[in-house]
C-alpha cells in the first residue's frame, strides 16, 4: 500500500525482525510475567516515602500550616514550588500525544502511553498541594461555584487561583479520558491473551468490551484527532494560567508579561526531562529497547535542548526588562536573585537549566544513554530551583525592609515533597506492571512504514506481503445439523478433535516444549497419553479449557465423564503455567 | 434469528485491503471487519459512512461556552455584583477579559468529555460490556472479515480462499 511508504533515509522506529505478533508478545510480557526483585525493592522504597508523606500530611492537617516553614513575609514557598514543579512535569505527556499527533510524528507512539501516565500521576501530586494548603481539605469543594447556604456567596471568577482550579481539573480529566480511550484496544489485547479467569475478568472490565470493528476504529481515530486538537491549546493554557497566579500580582519579579510563554517552555522542558528519566529505566527493565530506541532518546534530548534554550532566553529577557523598565523595585529583585542570600539557588537554576542542555548540541552526548539520564536528573533539579527562586526570592525582600527574612523548610515541608515523589513512583510502578506501557495498536499501524523488518524488505525490493492461497479444509461448526445448537460430538469424531484444538490452541513441536501434564491432579499417565493423542501437550492448552471443552473431551475420550470439571484442570494448569514462568 | 456467516482470517493488512476490494467488487455486503489496529482507508474501501463525531464535538463546545457565559454572568454580574480592583461588575462585556480563561476551559471540557461519551455509547463501550470480537486473535495479529451467507457458501469460500485468507470458518450467528 502506498501509505506504508517512508523515505529510506529515516531510521527505523522499531528495531529487530518484528512482525505484528512479536509486538503483541513483547508489550504483553511485562504484564503477564512476574515482578522481579528490583521492582519490589524500588516499589518498597517508593511506598515508604509515600507513607512518610502521608504522615506529614496528617500532621499538617491536624496541627495546622504552622508546622511548615512559612512566615509572615514568605507565605508561599515549598507548597507552591512543588505544585508548579509537578504541574510542569505533567506537561510532556499531553504535549507528546497531542502536539506530536497533530504534526504526525510517528516516534511519539513508543512513548506517548507512558508520558501520559506520567502526566496524570504528576498532576495528581500537584493537586495535593493547594488542597493541603487550604488547611481544611474537607472543604475543598468550596472552590466550586455551587449554590450554598451562606447567601449569595460565590467564588471569585476574577481570581487566577480560581482559573487554576478550572484549568487543572479540565486538564486532568481530559488527559485521563484521552489516555483511557487509547488504552482500550491494548487492554483488549491483554484480555484476549489472558489465561487466568481473574485476569480475563479484570481486563474485560478495563477494556470496556472493545471489539475492534472497522467502524470503532474509524471513530477511534477521529476522536483521537479531535482530542489532540482540543488538548493542544489546553496544555498551553494550563501553564499560562498557572503563571497568571504570579503575573497578575504586583510583586517585583512576578509582575511580567513574559511569564506565560516562559512557563510553558519551562514546563515542556521539565516534562521531557522526566519522560527521559522514566523511560531510560523502563526500556531496560521491561526489555523494550527495540521500541524505545536511542533515536527516541535523541529526539527527546533535542526537544530538551530547544526548550532549555527558550527558557534561557526568557531568563535573560527578564534581566534586561528589569533594567530597561527603570523600575528600581524590579531591578533590585533581579539583582537580589543573582547576588543576594539566595545566589546559590539562582546559579544552580542557571547552571542546570541554561548551561547543561547545551551539551545536547553534540551528537555523541545526546545519543549516550548514561549522559541523557544524568542531564534529565539535572534538569529536574534545575526546574525545581527555578520555581523556588521565582517564589521565595521575590517574597523574602518585600516592600517593607523591616519584615525582610529568610525561608527555611521544616521536616514537614520536606516530608510532604518526598511523599509526593514516593506516591508518584508508587503509581508509575504499579502502572508499569499492569498496563500495556506502549500503545501497541498504534505501533502495529506504523510497523510496515517504520519497522526495521519491513524497511529492509522494501530496501531490497522484496514484497511486503504475500498472498497465500489457502488449501486447507474449511472448518464446519459441529452444531450444523443439530437444532438449537446443543453440542453432541460423537466418540472419536475428527471434527470434535479439531474443534477442541481450535478452542485450546494447537501444539507445535518445533517451537514449543511439552509439559508434564501428570502434574495436574486427576491426569494420570493414561489420560496424558490420550490428551497427547488428541494434540494437547501443554499447560497453556489445558488452561484454556472451559465447560464446553470439558464436555467435548469427555465425549471424545469416553472415560471419567465430569472428572476434568470436578478437579478444575484448567485452574490447576493455569497455576502450573504461572509457576513455570 | 440465527443466520450463517463466513469468517475469513487474514494475517496482513495489505492482503485484507485487497480482499475487501475484491469482495466489494463482487457486489457482496461485508458484515464486519475486526482489526487489531486501525487500517487506513479500510472504512472507505468497505463503504462506511464518515463519522460525525467531530461535528458533535463542535456542538458540545458551543454548549460549553454558553454554559460558562450564562454561569459567570449570573454569578458575577447579576446575583452579587462587586467592585474588584476598581473594576465594577456592571456589564458582562466590559468584564469579559477576566472570564476568558474559564470560558475557554469549559468549552474544552464540554467538547472533550461529551464527545468521548458519545463515542463510547455509539460504539457500545462501557465497563462490564462483553467483547464481541468472534476470535481472540483479532486483537493480536489477525484480521477477520465477516460475511453473511445467503445460499452462496461455496462461491464465497472460493472467493475468500482466492483472496489469501489464512483460515475460513463458517459459523452460526445469533443477532444480539
Amino acid at each position: 500500500m502506498a501509505s506504508h511508504y517512508e523515505a529510506p533515509i529515516r531510521k527505523p522506529l522499531v528495531i529487530g525482525n518484528k512482525g505484528y505478533h512479536d509486538v503483541t508478545v513483547d508489550i504483553a510480557a511485562p504484564v503477564e510475567g512476574r515482578a522481579n526483585k528490583h521492582w519490589w525493592i524500588v516499589f518498597s522504597i517508593a511506598l515508604v516515602a509515600f507513607l512518610w508523606g502521608v504522615g506529614c500530611i496528617i500532621y499538617t492537617v491536624s496541627t495546622g500550616i504552622g508546622t511548615w516553614g512559612l512566615n509572615k513575609t514568605v507565605n508561599w514557598a515549598w507548597d507552591i514550588t512543588n505544585f508548579v514543579w509537578w504541574v510542569g512535569i505533567g506537561h510532556a505527556g499531553t504535549l507528546i500525544s497531542a502536539v506530536l499527533l497533530l504534526f504526525r510524528q510517528k516516534w511519539r507512539m513508543a512513548i506517548n502511553r507512558s508520558a501520559e501516565a506520567m502526566t496524570i500521576f504528576s498532576v495528581v501530586q500537584a493537586g495535593l498541594f493547594p488542597i493541603i494548603h487550604m488547611g481544611r481539605p474537607w472543604l475543598a469543594y468550596w472552590v466550586l461555584p455551587i449554590p450554598n447556604q451562606f447567601g449569595s456567596l460565590w467564588v471569585n471568577f476574577n481570581s487566577p487561583l480560581l482559573w487554576d482550579v478550572f484549568a487543572i481539573s479540565t486538564y486532568l480529566s481530559v488527559s485521563l479520558v484521552f489516555w483511557w480511550t487509547g488504552l482500550l484496544p491494548d487492554f483488549a489485547m491483554i484480555r484476549d491473551r489472558a489465561v487466568l479467569p481473574f485476569q480475563k475478568k479484570i481486563y474485560s472490565l478495563l477494556s470496556f468490551g472493545w471489539s475492534g470493528r472497522a467502524k470503532d476504529w474509524q471513530r477511534f481515530e477521529e476522536v483521537s484527532l479531535v482530542l489532540a486538537g482540543l488538548a493542544t491549546p489546553l496544555v498551553l493554557s494550563v501553564h499560562t494560567i498557572v503563571s497568571f497566579d504570579f503575573a497578575t500580582s504586583v510583586i517585583p519579579g512576578w509582575h511580567t508579561t513574559i511569564f506565560p510563554p516562559y512557563f510553558v517552555a519551562g514546563a515542556i522542558f521539565s516534562g521531557f526531562a522526566m519522560v527521559n528519566t522514566l523511560l531510560i529505566i523502563m526500556r531496560k527493565v521491561c526489555h523494550l529497547e527495540n521500541y524505545i530506541t536511542i533515536q527516541h532518546i535523541e529526539l527527546m534530548n533535542i526537544v530538551i535542548m530547544l526548550t532549555g534554550s527558550i527558557v534561557g532566553c526568557a531568563y535573560i529577557t527578564e534581566l534586561f526588562m528589569a533594567w530597561y523598565s527603570g523600575v528600581e523595585y524590579e531591578q533590585y529583585a533581579f539583582l537580589n536573585r543573582a547576588t543576594g542570600p539566595y545566589w546559590w539557588a539562582y546559579w544552580s537554576m542557571m547552571t542546570c537549566n541554561v548551561f547543561s542542555p547545551q551539551f545536547m548540541w553534540f551528537k555523541k552526548l545526546r545519543t549516550s544513554i548514561m549522559f541523557s539520564f544524568f542531564i534529565s536528573i539535572v534538569v529536574n533539579i534545575g526546574m525545581w530551583f527555578e520555581r523556588f527562586v521565582i517564589i521565595v526570592t521575590s517574597l523574602h525582600r518585600d516592600y517593607l525592609p523591616s519584615s525582610w527574612t529568610m525561608f527555611s523548610p521544616t521536616f514537614v515541608d520536606i516530608g510532604i515533597f518526598i511523599g509526593t515523589i514516593g506516591f508518584f513512583f508508587v503509581l508509575f510502578l504499579l502502572y508499569a506492571r499492569t498496563f500495556p506501557v506502549i500503545a501497541q495498536a498504534e505501533v502495529k499501524s506504523i510497523l510496515k512504514a517504520s519497522g526495521e523488518k519491513y524497511k529492509t524488505l522494501r530496501d531490497s525490493g522484496k514484497p511486503m506481503y504475500q498472498i497465500t492461497k489457502l488449501k486447507a479444509e474449511v472448518k464446519e461448526p459441529i452444531t450444523d445439523d443439530v437444532l438449537m445448537g446443543e453440542v453432541v460430538p460423537t466418540v472419536g469424531d475428527k471434527v470434535g478433535v479439531s474443534d477442541l484444538l481450535s478452542a485450546v490452541g494447537s501444539f507445535d513441536a518445533t517451537t514449543q516444549e511439552a509439559d508434564d501434564l501428570k502434574k495436574v491432579k486427576g491426569i494420570g499417565p493414561q489420560m496424558e497419553a490420550t490428551l497427547n493423542e488428541i494434540g494437547i501437550y501443554t499447560f497453556a492448552q489445558v488452561a484454556r479449557m472451559t465447560e464446553s471443552e470439558y464436555n467435548l473431551l469427555d465425549s471424545i475420550t469416553g472415560s471419567f465423564p465430569g472428572r476434568a470439571q470436578r478437579d478444575d484442570w484448567a485452574g490447576q494448569a493455569a497455576i502450573l503455567l504461572n509457576n513455570k514462568r | 434469528m440465527a443466520s450463517k456467516v463466513i469468517h475469513a482470517f487474514y494475517d496482513d493488512d495489505d492482503v485484507l485491503m485487497l480482499a475487501v476490494k475484491r469482495v466489494k467488487a463482487a457486489k457482496l455486503h461485508i458484515e464486519e471487519v475486526y482489526c487489531p489496529f486501525p487500517v487506513h482507508g479500510l472504512d472507505k474501501a468497505m463503504g462506511l459512512a464518515p463519522t460525525r463525531l467531530a461535528i458533535t464535538a463542535f456542538l458540545y463546545g458551543c454548549v460549553g461556552i454558553t454554559v460558562a457565559t450564562l454561569m459567570m454572568n449570573y454569578i458575577m454580574i447579576e446575583d452579587w455584583p462587586q467592585d474588584i480592583g476598581g473594576k465594577p461588575s456592571f456589564s458582562y462585556l466590559e468584564n469579559m477579559p477576566a472570564f476568558v480563561p474559564i470560558m475557554f476551559e469549559l468549552t474544552v471540557f464540554f467538547a472533550a468529555h461529551l464527545m468521548v461519551i458519545t463515542f463510547y455509547l455509539r460504539s457500545r463501550l462501557w465497563p462490564f460490556k462483553e467483547a464481541e470480537n468472534p476470535d481472540v486473535r483479532t486483537t493480536d495479529d489477525h484480521f477477520l472479515m465477516e460475511i453473511e451467507i445467503h445460499d452462496n457458501e461455496q462461491e464465497l469460500r472460493d472467493l475468500l480462499m482466492d483472496t489469501g485468507a489464512v483460515e475460513i470458518n463458517v459459523s452460526e450467528k445469533n443477532s444480539h
